[in-house]
């Protein structure tokens, strides 16, 4: 088991490595020049130029991309010029904020998910399970940062029980039930999607497994329905549905963007939309080296669990 | 879904419980204001800056020598007292106020005002490196600036200048304490000391920027203890956080919000044109726009009044000119905007003989004071397609766009939208329509407009110090490019803003900036 984290762990490092490239590819090939997105409207070719050679952005591609490289090895991730401040500091203080919503919603998607498709799949084509099913493609449908403005005018502008934005409020804040009451509206609708992704395939998954003869066996034996369902078809089914749960992990991470804009939760997602628009190049390549990173580890962490539950997943 | 409804409303009301917050939610302590910002602002350091949204905080930190009389973009005296041109226009001796101290305790005096212009253009200057400085050419005809005494301060500039006091009243002229500029180096920005009526107090990153009142204002002190300005980028959030009272003011409202909210008695809403031009460049170097005929009939077939009344849905008003009416002073009140007539637009394309002319049009996705760049673009289109020209638009991300804009529209379009706003009746024609103002010159004048009359009038204006002269001088420039239609003037953008019945006092300004210190919240 050590040996096979070990591997992985090494494994990561190309992986990572190729991912570098292709972000500072990506961020070179844009159109834009950063040195204008500083100066505005107002920028004259020689002020460009001047700027331009102030931030290195006259040497060639494979210079900046080793000079990046090489001071990120050692921690320097540079600094941030649309936010005049180091890029480390801004993207752990935003990635903090990223993971405490992400995370917060994917133990409500795992949560609900996994309920939903379990009690689907016991009474398939019953009552419960055709209006399940039916909330689940609407889940599935609905544009996320459309509910999430829904949800917002309903909880926080008419009923005026949670807030409207933000993390923590404005006076007064700042402990854990003010992070609560804000975390509550963007990560149920950054939830919704995957809980519905997740129900599906427990769904598919149970009624398969239930059609197993281990099932049938095990209910031959006398034991109570609810045993065989959660001990034995749950855990069975849950092989299949845990990888996509770290799948889910990375589509959580993406929509994000979206719903730390309409909630203006100060993480990563919204940092990264407006650094595009500044064409602040390291900031962009800091913030997807980070959450690349960190999809990597949470797809690990996925397979050793289920590594851990599946003995025929060969290490 | 339902399950996920009813999780969601379990949860609120699971926190309701929890946490007892039966009271209603968001509600801002009296005597604070909050304002809701478009953006987090770059930095506070107002020599590093250029967007309004940073302008808003800055103008209520910091002082100039000069500002803005009130509801005009008139200068008036500030941290100067008074001040003196001489003959030629080239020296400017100011007599600065006496008594008046930085929020850190350190004086405001003449070594202050010299450290401040020193750091923007001096590259020498041991602090130049906290830049860069993108506005410093606003001040770039400075030669020198002496210290005569303690509270006199002289200004040597290199020819005359007359916008020179307006650059001043500009919030790259704020001035800032030098002694924190020293100890802060780079993150000055983050720690910004002036003079103003509010003093700085915190800036929590992607939350908020916290001002409170300076009780040893130099003027009455401010009646706000603090104003707190919140980041929110989301137009609709940020019309949401103004209904559930997260938020007592916003600038910027997105017209649809702004018809909902006029008839709402809850709040009220303000309206201010400003010194703003939303136009055509039209490329006169090749193609169709060579011919004059073909420019004007291009003014003539766009309805502007539609475009402000429908697309913008009232937030702005047709231009009539290269000058914005907000620039009083300056504006030709006889100019009026080329009416929307189709039938005189065909007349003068048939003149031209360009009939059925294929254009390309430069749209950008938005930007700064661009306002609905895409449906106004597409408007156009339409509106042009009327007197049978082919329109071939291209759609640029606003960087882009600049990119490929700024450098002249040779070969590649032949118009291109545009919009400016500026704090002097000299900055845009001085900057993009002057034939030295050509983009291999330096300059912004894309479509290669170049009338010498105009060159001559414009030199005149910027080097005449007498306001009437100068007046004159622009009236005359805005008649000449209004015939020659280099552009077709389209718009002059209306700011608004929307705030809480219990804000008062409040009032936009023609210069876009953000006052706080009359505003009371009861």
């Amino acid at each position: 088991m050590h040996v096979y984290i070990l591997r992985r762990l090494i494994l990561m490092i190309p992986v990572l490595l190729g991912l570098t490239v292709i972000v500072f590819l990506i961020m070179s090939l844009i159109p834009g020049d950063p040195a204008l997105a500083i100066l505005g409207s107002y920028a004259t070719p020689e002020n460009v130029a001047k700027l331009r050679a102030d931030l290195g952005l006259d040497k060639t591609m494979i210079e900046q991309y080793w000079i990046w490289l090489t001071n990120m090895v050692q921690g320097d991730f540079g600094r941030s010029y649309s936010l005049n401040r180091p890029v480390l500091d801004e993207i752990l203080e935003r990635f903090g904020a990223t993971l405490i919503l992400a995370g917060t919603s994917l133990v409500l998607c795992t949560i609900f998910g996994l309920l939903t498709g379990v009690v689907s799949a016991v009474r398939q084509y019953g009552w419960a399970d055709k209006t399940l099913t039916f909330a689940v493609l609407i889940g599935i449908s609905i544009p996320s940062f459309w509910l999430g403005l829904l949800l917002m005018m309903f909880f926080a502008v008419e009923l005026r029980w949670l807030p409207v934005s933000g993390m923590y409020a404005i006076y007064g804040g700042g402990d854990l039930p003010d992070l609560i009451r804000h975390l509550i509206l963007p990560s149920v609708t950054l939830a919704v999607v995957a809980t519905g992704i997740i129900a599906r395939l427990t769904r598919s998954n149970m009624l398969e497994v239930l059609r197993q003869d281990f099932i049938r066996t095990a209910r031959a034996k006398g034991l109570d329905e609810n045993r065989v369902i959660y001990r034995h078809a749950f855990k069975a089914a849950l092989v299949n549905v845990i990888p996509v749960i770290g799948v889910q992990a990375g589509f959580v991470l993406g929509g994000a963007v979206y719903i730390e804009t309409v909630f203006q939760w100060p993480g990563i997602g919204r940092m990264l939309v407006n650094a595009i628009s500044t064409r602040d190049i390291l900031l962009v390549q800091g913030g997807v080296v980070l959450v690349a990173g960190s999809y990597v580890l949470f797809n690990l962490f996925a397979d050793v669990i289920q590594h851990l539950l599946d003995p025929r997943v060969k290490a | 879904m339902k399950s996920l409804f009813k999780g969601a409303l379990t949860a609120a009301a699971l926190a309701v419980c929890a946490f007892g917050f039966g009271h209603a939610e968001a509600q801002t302590p009296p005597g604070v204001l909050v304002v809701g910002q478009i953006a987090e602002p770059k930095s506070l350091d107002p020599a590093a800056v250029t967007a309004v949204n940073d302008f808003r905080i800055l103008m209520n930190v910091y002082d100039g020598l000069v500002r803005y009389k009130d509801g005009t973009l008139e200068v008036e005296p500030a941290l100067a007292e008074s001040w003196t041109i001489s003959g030629d226009g080239t020296v400017y001796t100011f007599k600065l106020r006496d008594g008046v101290t930085f929020h850190d305790g350190t004086p405001f005096n003449a070594e202050a005002v010299k450290y401040n212009f020193d750091r923007m253009l001096d590259e020498n200057h041991p602090q130049h490196d906290t830049g860069p400085f993108p506005l410093a050419f606003f001040f770039s005809a400075v030669e020198t600036i002496d210290v005569v005494d303690d509270l006199t301060v002289k200004f040597t500039l290199n020819a005359p200048y007359a916008p020179f006091l307006s650059n001043l009243a500009y919030p790259t002229g704020l001035i800032v304490s030098p002694e924190a500029v020293k100890e802060f180096g780079a993150d000055y920005g983050r720690h910004p000391v002036g003079t103003g009526p509010f003093k700085f107090a915190e800036w929590e990153s992607n939350a908020k920027v916290v001002v409170v009142r300076n009780d040893d204002y130099w003027e009455e002190a401010a009646k706000l203890e603090a104003v707190v300005f919140r980041p929110i980028t989301d137009a609709n959030t940020r019309v949401a956080e103004l209904m559930a009272g997260g938020i007592d003011l916003m600038v910027e409202v997105p017209p649809d919000s702004l018809t909902q909210l006029s008839g709402d008695d809850n709040f009220s809403v303000y309206e201010q044109a400003g010194p703003h031009l939303w136009f055509l460049i039209l490329n006169m170097k090749e193609g169709p726009f060579k011919d004059k005929k073909v420019r004007q009939a291009i003014n003539y077939a766009i309805d502007k009044k539609a475009l402000v009344e429908n697309v913008l849905q009232g937030t702005a008003e047709v231009a009539a000119g290269p000058t914005p009416p907000a620039f009083a002073w300056a504006y030709n009140e006889q100019l009026q905007p080329y009416p929307h007539d189709i039938e005189k637009a065909k007349q003068l394309i048939k003149e031209a003989g360009a009939e059925g002319a294929e254009v390309t049009f430069y749209v950008t996705e938005g930007g700064s004071g661009m306002l609905d760049p895409i449906p106004m673009g597409a408007a156009i289109q339409a509106d042009l397609a009327q007197i049978g020209l082919t329109v071939a638009i291209e759609t640029y991300e606003w960087n882009t766009f600049l990119g490929k804009v700024n450098p002249g529209l040779e070969g590649k379009a032949d118009m291109a939208e545009m919009a400016w706003m500026t704090n002097d009746p000299d900055t845009l024609p001085y900057l993009a329509l002057r034939t030295d103002a050509w983009p291999d010159k330096g300059g912004f004048n894309s479509g290669y407009y170049s009338n010498p009359e105009v060159d001559k009038l414009l030199e005149a204006a910027r080097s005449s110090t007498d306001q009437a002269e100068r007046a004159k001088l622009y009236r005359e420039m805005q008649e000449i490019v209004y015939d020659d239609a280099p552009w077709a003037f389209i718009a002059n953008w209306k700011q608004n803003a929307v705030s809480s019945t219990m804000v008062d006092g409040f009032k936009l300004q023609p210069s876009f900036f953000l006052l706080l210190d009359d505003v009371v919240k009861n």
